[in-house]
Order: C-alpha cells, then sequence, then structure tokens
C-alpha cells in the first residue's frame, strides 16, 4: 500500500512536470525553467510559516508566485539592466534559493522543512501525511490529493492551450501576426510550471523536479517526431520511472527521488543509444548501410 | 518617387522603426494597389524584414501608422497572411508537413475550437498546390530547404487571406522550387489576391514583380516596376549615402532617446 | 558586538585561517567565472556544481576515507565528463543546449544523492562531513584541508593570469583566434578545467546548490563598473572576497548557519547595487541621464520658443509673457518657468517685469538650435526624399543631438542652403 501511494505520487509529480516541460524544452527555455523550481523555495518557506505547516492550497498558489515573480525578475534585468540573459537567470534564481535556506535555517523550529528535504523531498512519508477529515474519515494522503488537483489544471491548460502552445512555441513570429497573444501564453506557462514546481516540492525536491521538467521530455523528444506522441510517451515513461525507481530506491536503501531520476537517466541513455530515427546505433546502422550501398 | 494610388489595399503612413532603440526605418510612405505582386528591394540591413514585421505588429514602432483594406490590421486578420524567414523556426520541432499547414487555420478558430475535416481538407489542397502532397505525414526536419518553404507557402494558402507578406522566400532555396513558387504566386495574383515579397536578388525583379519597392532606410521609391527599377534609383538605394543617418541612429540608440519626441 | 570586534581583529588564527580560505576560494571561483560569463556560458558552471557530488560519494565509497585530495580527484572526474556529455548530447542528437544542460545537472545530481542517502544509511561514522559539501560550511576549512583548497586556489590564479591574453581573446571571439593561429580547443579545454577546479574548491565554501552563484554573479556585477577586462576581473575578486569575508564571518557567528546563502546573499546584494548605482551602466544612471536629456530638449525648446515668435513679428527684443511662451510650444507653466530660470543663470535669457526675453548668446543659441533643425530637415527631404511634412516631427528630436561635426557635414552636402524645406530661412552664424 505505501508503495502504492508513493508511487502515484511519483507518477503525478512526473506527468504535471513532465508535459509542461515538453514546452518548455521546445521553446529552449529548460534554464528558466530550472530557476523557477529554485526560486519557489522562499514563498513556500513563507507559506509554511503563515499556514502552520498545513499549506492550504491558496497557500500553495501564493507560493507560486514566487516563481512567476522571479521570471519577472530576470526579464527586467535583461532588458532593463541589459544583463546578459543567462547571468540574469543564475543571479536571480541562486539569491532567491539562497534566501530560501536561510529562512528554513533561521525558522528551524517553525517550519516543517529540513535542508536535506529541500533537495530530494521525503516521497517516502507521503503515505502517513493523511488529509483527516473532521468527521474522522481518513482521505488518503494530502499530497496526492494536491498533486491531482494541479494534473488536472494542468492537463486543463494543455489541451484547451494546445493550439496556441503550439503556434507560439513553433512560430512565435507567426503567432503574433495570426494575433496571438505569445507573452500571454508564456506568462501562463511560466505560471504553471512554478505551481507544479510548488507542488512537487515535498515530494522530490527543489532539484530533482528539474529532472522530471527537463529530463522527462527530452526523452520522449528522442523517441518521436509527433508533439501528441512527445506528451504521451512522456506520461507512460513517467509512470515507469516512478515505478522503477520507487524500487531501486528499497533495494539501494536510497532517496527515493533520488532513485527515480537515476531510472530517468537510465531510460534517456536507452533512448539516446537505440532511438529509431535520431539514436546512435540507428545512425551507425545507417552509415554502414550507405557504405554499403556504393 | 512615390505613386499615389485610389483604393490601395495596404496604405504605409510615416513609419518609423527602431530595433532596441536604433532607428532601423525613418519615416516611410508608400501604398499598394490590389492584385499586384510587389518586391520589397533594397541592400543588406535596409529594413525590409523590419518593414513588413512591423506592418503584421510583429515588432511595434515608433511613429505613423499602417491601414490595410483601409482599416486597422487587427480589424482585418484574418484577410492577411505573413510567411516569416525559414530560418526563424526551429525545423527539429515534432510536427509533420500537415499540422504545420494546419496552424494556418488557427486564426479562423479562436481558442476553443479545433481543427476539423473541413481545415484539414483545405489544408490539403494547399499541400496539393505547392506539389506536397505526398509529404503529408513527413516529419519538417526532414525537409529540404525549397521543401520547407513550400510548406510555409502551403500553410500561408491555408490562412484563405486576400493579403501575403513573404520575408525572403526564395532565399537558399533550388531553381525548381524558385519556378513552383512564382507559378504559385502568380496563379494568386490573376485571382486578385496581392503579394508582398522581400526580395534579395536583383536579377530575377524584373521577371517576378509587377510592382518594386526600393528602401534603404527610408523609401527611395515605390511604384511599378518599369518606372522604379531604373539604374537611377537602383543606386540611390544601393548607393550606400547612410553615414549620417546612421552617425544619428548611433547616437540616438546610444543615449537612449526615442526618435520621437511624445 | 563582541564577536565582531574578535572576528575582525584576525587575532585568532582559526579566524585567521577561514577568512583567508573563503576569500581565496570566492576569489578564484569569481575569476574564472568572468570568462564563462563572456563566453555566455554561465549556467554551464550551475551543471558542474551539481555534477561534482557523485563524484565525491563515489570516492568516499571506494577509497573509504574523506581526504581530501581523493575527493577533489572524484569530483573533477565527474564534473569534466558532465561537460563532455552536454556537448555529446547535443552533437549527437536533435536535444538542445539548455534542455542538455538541465538534464545532465538533474541526473548526475540524483545519482549523487542516491549515492550520499546511500552512505548516510549505511552508517559509516566518518561520512558526517559529506553533506557539507552540499550546503558549505567555511569554517570546515582548517588545517590540511586549507592547505589543499588554498593551493588549488593559488594555481587557478597563476594560471589564469599566465594565461590571461589568450582567454580574453577566445572568450571575445573564438574564430578571429582560431584565425590567429591560437589553439582554441586547448584554451577551451584550459578553461573548463579551470572552471571545474574552481567549483571543486567553491563548494566547500558554498555548496554545490549555490555554485553558480560564485562563479556568475561577482563577474556579472563587475562588468557594470568597467569596460576594461583586465579591471572588471580584479573587481569581480574583490567582490567575491568580500562575500567570502562574509560567509566565514557568519559561520563564526553562527556555527548551525550553513555558510553559502549568506555568501549568495552578500554576493547578490553587491550585484543588485552595480545594476542599479553603477556609473553610467546603471539603471539609475541611465534614468538620470535620460532627465537630462528631457531638461536640455526642453530649455532648448524654450530658446526656439523666442525665436519663433521673434521671426514671426520680424523683431527679437520684444519681452515675451510666460502665458505667450507657453502657449507657443505648448508647454506646462512649471516646467516653462524651470526652463527659464535655468536659462537666465546660464545667462541665454533676462527678466523684466515679469516679461522675458533672450540675451546676445541666448539668440545664438537659439539660432544655433532652429540652423540645425532645418539643415535637418532638408537633409531628409532633399537627400532621402522623406515627405516634407513628416520631417517636421523627426527633427525635432534630432536637432537636440547633432553635433558640430555632423553639423559641419550637413552643411557641405546640402552645400551651404539658405532655406529649408518649409521656405524658412537657415541662420547663418
Amino acid at each position: 500500500m505505501i508503495a502504492f501511494w508513493i508511487i502515484l505520487t511519483g507518477s503525478l509529480v512526473a506527468i504535471s512536470s513532465g508535459l509542461l516541460g515538453s514546452f518548455l524544452i521546445l521553446r529552449k527555455m529548460s534554464m528558466i525553467g530550472d530557476a523557477i523550481s529554485h526560486a519557489v523555495l522562499p514563498g513556500i518557506v513563507i507559506a509554511f510559516l503563515i499556514s502552520g505547516n498545513r499549506e492550504p492550497l491558496s497557500m500553495l498558489l501564493g507560493a507560486g508566485l514566487f516563481g512567476l515573480l522571479s521570471t519577472f525578475i530576470i526579464e527586467y534585468l535583461h532588458k532593463k539592466a541589459k544583463l546578459q540573459t543567462d547571468a540574469a537567470i543564475g543571479v536571480t534564481f541562486t539569491l532567491l534559493f539562497a534566501v530560501g535556506i536561510i529562512l528554513i535555517s533561521v525558522f528551524a523550529g517553525k517550519v516543517d522543512i529540513d535542508q536535506d528535504c529541500v533537495l530530494y523531498g521525503e516521497i517516502a512519508y507521503v503515505p502517513i501525511d493523511l488529509w483527516i477529515l473532521d468527521t474522522g474519515t481518513i482521505m488518503g494522503p494530502r499530497p496526492v490529493y494536491i498533486l491531482s488537483i494541479v494534473l488536472v489544471l494542468v492537463v486543463l491548460f494543455i489541451t484547451t492551450g494546445y493550439k496556441y502552445l503550439k503556434i507560439s512555441t513553433f512560430d512565435p513570429a507567426f503567432a503574433t501576426a495570426v494575433g496571438i497573444s505569445t507573452s500571454l501564453w508564456h506568462y501562463l506557462l511560466m505560471g504553471a510550471v512554478s505551481i507544479t514546481t510548488v507542488a512537487s516540492f515535498e515530494s522530490v525536491g527543489a532539484i530533482l523536479v528539474v529532472a522530471f521538467l527537463i529530463g522527462l521530455p527530452a526523452t520522449a523528444y528522442l523517441l518521436t517526431d509527433s508533439l501528441k506522441k512527445m506528451l504521451i510517451i512522456t506520461i507512460v515513461l513517467g509512470v515507469l520511472i516512478s515505478f522503477f525507481g520507487y524500487w531501486l530506491a528499497y533495494w539501494l536503501n536510497a532517496s527515493i527521488a533520488g532513485s527515480m531520476t537515476v531510472v530517468l537517466g537510465i531510460f534517456f541513455a536507452t533512448a539516446f543509444i537505440f532511438a529509431s530515427n535520431t539514436g546512435i546505433l540507428a545512425k551507425k546502422l545507417k552509415s554502414k548501410k550507405d557504405v554499403i550501398a556504393i | 518617387m512615390n505613386e499615389d494610388i485610389t483604393d490601395p489595399i495596404l496604405e504605409v503612413h510615416d513609419l518609423t522603426v527602431s530595433y532596441s532603440r536604433k532607428p532601423v526605418l525613418w519615416d516611410i510612405d508608400f501604398s499598394l494597389p490590389k492584385g499586384c505582386i510587389a518586391g520589397i528591394i533594397g541592400p543588406n540591413g535596409a529594413g525590409k524584414s523590419t518593414l513588413i514585421k512591423s506592418i503584421m505588429g510583429v515588432i511595434p514602432s515608433s511613429s505613423g501608422y499602417i491601414k490595410v483594406f483601409g482599416q486597422t490590421l487587427d480589424a482585418v486578420r484574418g484577410r492577411v497572411s505573413y510567411v516569416p524567414q525559414r530560418e526563424s523556426v526551429d525545423w527539429d520541432f515534432p510536427a509533420s508537413v500537415l499540422d504545420v499547414v494546419l496552424m494556418g487555420r488557427y486564426g479562423k478558430l479562436g481558442l476553443l475550437k479545433n481543427t476539423n475535416k473541413q481545415d484539414k481538407k483545405i489544408a490539403l489542397e494547399c499541400l496539393e498546390k505547392v506539389g506536397l502532397q505526398d509529404y503529408t505525414k513527413r516529419q519538417i526536419s526532414q525537409l529540404s530547404g525549397g521543401q520547407q518553404q513550400r510548406v510555409f507557402l502551403a500553410r500561408a494558402l491555408a490562412q484563405e487571406a486576400d493579403l501575403y507578406l513573404m520575408d525572403e522566400p526564395f532565399a537558399g532555396v533550388d531553381a525548381a522550387t524558385e519556378k513552383a513558387i512564382i507559378e504559385i504566386l502568380r496563379d494568386m495574383a490573376s485571382n486578385n489576391k496581392t503579394i508582398i515579397v522581400v526580395h534579395h536578388d536583383l536579377q530575377s525583379v524584373v521577371n517576378y514583380f509587377d510592382w518594386v519597392i526600393l528602401i534603404n532606410m527610408r523609401l527611395v521609391a515605390s511604384g511599378p516596376t518599369q518606372e522604379v527599377f531604373n539604374n537611377k534609383l537602383i543606386q540611390e538605394a544601393y548607393g550606400g549615402k547612410l553615414t549620417l543617418l546612421t552617425e544619428i541612429g548611433n547616437i540616438l540608440e546610444k543615449r537612449e532617446i526615442p526618435p520621437r519626441e511624445k | 558586538m563582541d564577536d565582531l570586534i574578535t572576528f575582525f581583529s584576525f587575532s585568532d588564527p582559526n579566524i585567521r585561517y577561514v577568512v583567508f580560505g573563503s576569500i581565496l576560494l570566492a576569489a578564484s571561483s569569481a575569476i574564472v567565472g568572468c570568462f564563462t560569463l563572456l563566453k555566455k556560458k554561465a549556467l554551464v558552471g550551475d551543471a558542474v556544481a551539481h555534477s561534482v557530488l557523485p563524484g565525491v560519494c563515489m570516492a568516499f565509497l571506494f577509497t573509504g576515507t574523506k581526504n581530501i585530495s581523493f575527493l577533489i580527484c572524484g569530483a573533477f572526474f565527474t564534473g569534466w565528463m558532465s561537460l563532455l556529455l552536454i556537448d555529446y548530447i547535443v552533437a549527437h542528437s536533435k536535444i538542445k543546449k539548455d534542455a542538455a544542460i538541465g538534464l545532465v545537472l538533474s541526473v548526475f545530481f540524483g545519482i549523487g544523492i542516491v549515492l550520499l542517502t546511500f552512505i548516510q544509511q549505511s552508517g559509516n561514522a566518518s561520512q558526517s562531513g559529506l553533506d557539507s559539501f552540499i550546503f558549505g560550511k567555511a569554517a570546515a576549512l582548517v588545517g590540511s584541508d586549507l592547505i589543499t583548497f588554498g593551493l588549488i586556489a593559488i594555481i587557478l590564479l597563476i594560471v589564469v593570469s599566465v594565461f590571461f591574453k589568450s582567454l580574453t581573446l577566445v572568450s571575445f571571439d573564438e574564430n578571429f583566434a582560431k584565425s590567429l593561429g591560437f589553439p582554441v580547443r586547448g584554451l577551451d579545454m584550459l578553461l573548463t578545467t579551470l572552471t571545474v577546479l574552481a567549483v571543486v574548491t567553491g563548494i566547500t565554501a558554498v555548496g554545490v546548490v549555490l555554485m553558480a552563484a560564485m562563479l556568475i554573479t561577482p563577474g556579472a556585477a563587475a562588468r557594470y563598473w568597467t569596460d576594461n577586462i583586465r579591471t572588471m576581473v580584479i573587481i569581480a575578486a574583490i567582490f567575491g572576497a568580500i562575500s567570502g569575508i562574509l560567509g566565514a564571518y557568519i559561520s563564526y557567528v553562527a556555527p548551525s548557519m550553513p555558510t553559502g546563502p549568506w555568501m549568495v546573499v552578500a554576493s547578490s546584494f553587491i550585484a543588485l547595487v552595480s545594476f542599479f548605482l553603477a556609473p553610467k551602466k546603471g539603471i539609475l544612471a541611465k534614468w538620470v541621464s535620460n532627465n537630462r536629456n528631457k531638461t536640455i530638449m526642453r530649455e532648448e525648446n524654450t530658446l526656439k520658443a523666442f525665436f519663433h515668435l521673434g521671426e514671426r513679428d520680424g523683431d527679437f527684443t520684444v519681452p515675451r509673457s510666460m502665458a505667450i511662451l507657453a502657449n507657443k510650444r505648448r508647454m506646462g507653466e512649471k516646467q516653462l518657468r524651470k526652463s527659464l530660470v535655468t536659462l537666465r543663470s546660464k545667462g541665454f535669457v533676462q527678466e523684466a517685469e515679469g516679461h522675458w526675453m533672450l540675451t546676445e548668446t541666448g539668440m545664438q543659441n537659439a539660432a544655433r538650435i532652429i540652423k540645425l533643425h532645418r539643415l535637418w530637415e532638408l537633409y531628409l527631404t532633399n537627400y532621402m526624399h522623406i515627405a516634407p511634412d513628416h520631417v517636421h516631427d523627426d527633427a525635432e528630436t534630432i536637432e537636440h543631438i547633432i553635433t558640430p561635426e555632423i553639423e559641419n557635414e550637413l552643411e557641405l552636402l546640402l552645400g551651404y542652403p539658405g532655406n529649408d524645406p518649409h521656405k524658412q530661412k537657415i541662420p547663418r552664424l
């Protein structure tokens, strides 16, 4: 039963992050996704402080605003201070992350986060973090509910905005010419990434969420030429990674989130070597074929 | 020289456009009659791309206005099609040829509607017009330069617009594709569509365009090809007399002063 | 308060060591980081920082000791591997650079976390210091560790100064360097090695996650104070050193606090101050210069008002009321008054009984601006064939920025003209 909850949680995180991350990597904005996942930390700590560790959804949204705020700061530094983009990203997210760590340290007694948790989460505790109604009924692990809501929102966002996300990612100039507001969709995407990162934080921590945000869709990207299929493969791989990651952690007696990331790495390496058109193996075979043909 | 036209399809008035505070286009004025194939001609850095981008609203302008069909662009976006440069897009994007052409229909759909059978039918017809009917499922990264350009053209055709603006459609394209494209454009013009093309090759101007817009940071001339495309005016456009204008532009950029006082 | 004094008197040798070590680490990271910044590869340092964790853990597992040299070797190995892997992935698949960085960074870090947690719960007593690698603990820099790190930092500094010229050239224009016969690939590898070394040593002070800041932030800040790369590197080192001292101080007064975040906060604070307050490039400086431009334009426009009125009446000596002037230029009364007062202090106008008029020098100034305005209009209409009714608005701005050199060029080009496109006389000075 514990395994089920943990694998479910991991899957929810992987799918939400992976779906959004697909658009991030296609827009070449992976590092902004990375920045957002770090920048939300102070927001999360403050939310914990205010809500007394109970984290109602509204607090999560507030924390998510920090992520969106970081994108505004990065843009401001780039446009007004004329700072180069990579430096703007680096300065912003490290500062916000540092502030978050300091807050955790200072309020060590009052917040239920410790520094290790920040890095790789405490997904093992999910099954016992139960949502209990006033009547005493046990509904199940709280994070599962929160993540499920986030997943529903993410899926709604992507299905409703699919055409516009697709076109503003592929050809922003054409999209603008046709009358679509590319900046609106950009900020909606960043906001969604922000909220997902906050929700995933407890389970996998601030660093490893990047694996699901970037690494997972990158693997799917290698395996297909269709955006729709890429999203579906992301979902499937997400579940598989959660499953195998959990058992790897069980076997090694190590961090579950970390193990999931290791499994992701293995899946990526496999896809890289063996994938049909783009894999190394395929390329080597192809060049041999060409040689023989001559 | 600048021809005056009654009932122009496009009217550009006093257009000044800056790229990060540096004016690239100064006080451009011209209008275009319906049903012509017009070429925007000028040397590198003349602002040709910038011109059509600002007409489409992709780049903001510092002054002036643009009227399409006598109205603002926003009112008539459904009737105007824009074909950007090929290299502005990442061709590794996971999409098939048909996917890209269907994007041309998005403008007509709005947020909530999805593409339907009718849209698909139109997309396939457009692919047939450009000769890519056998490539519908092909991944766009596997296309040659010429084929990519045809996909872009098909997408534009799928928009079923009346005015088409194309940025360097003949750049880096094989001779057969170039021929095919110009045939399609002529066919469109005979159906009373108006086409504006940013073009870089002086040799083919007389052959391709019946209207020429010569620019180099400012309008040099705009009119029928045989009147405008002569040595004197070409010299003026390509002559490189712009040192003062460029110097002033640099000062404006450095001191971050907008070209028009508010 | 006592702590402050004790600390900064540096009487305690331990404090001296820690401060010295922190300064060395922070400064060497900042210096190396300048080059990655110039190459626009700043976030690669972030990837390296995350990637050294598995190397450190593996070294510990294999050797069973926390011998710093072994840990550094392990860190170096995986750090280098990560960069090679990123380039390989980009070169051999459709995955782009940014995604490759994010992928490698998180997977390597994940491997490191698995190893770390595996070590932690295997009950190995000597592993307790390992996690100081993650968040940094400047106070841990004592004894032999310090000597090792200090040595590496000094080697970094020496190598950078020896290869300074080449590194600068390659960071600025790789193709040009290649054409000159510089070993670009070798220098690239050198810079990579330096970066990995800087990261490996820096993370003991700052920790894995925030290492990127030690590389990027001081350099980014220094850039705003100078255009000279040598100066930039020195300023970056100083900024780094300041954050290093602060980190050591925090480590001293609050031993349970991680030092890394405080160093980053200090560094970022300096950076933000630089972004806002640096002369010329700072946001404030630009705002001030913008306002100054506007004020000068307003003053010159006021002078023009006098001139235009004078032209209209055929008499430049008529004293004008504020109302008439404000009406002519459509200026607000307050701004007009401010301009007039400044103009008076410069000796361009004089006042008598609430009415104003131009002085001799004021007249000359006004005429100059009018001249520039009309010259530019002529240039645009005659030379650029722009419609006469468009050029006025352009000239309204440009008249304020035409330099004397450009003025001469214009006159030459237009053949010392007498009238502008609107048939108004161009003042002869």
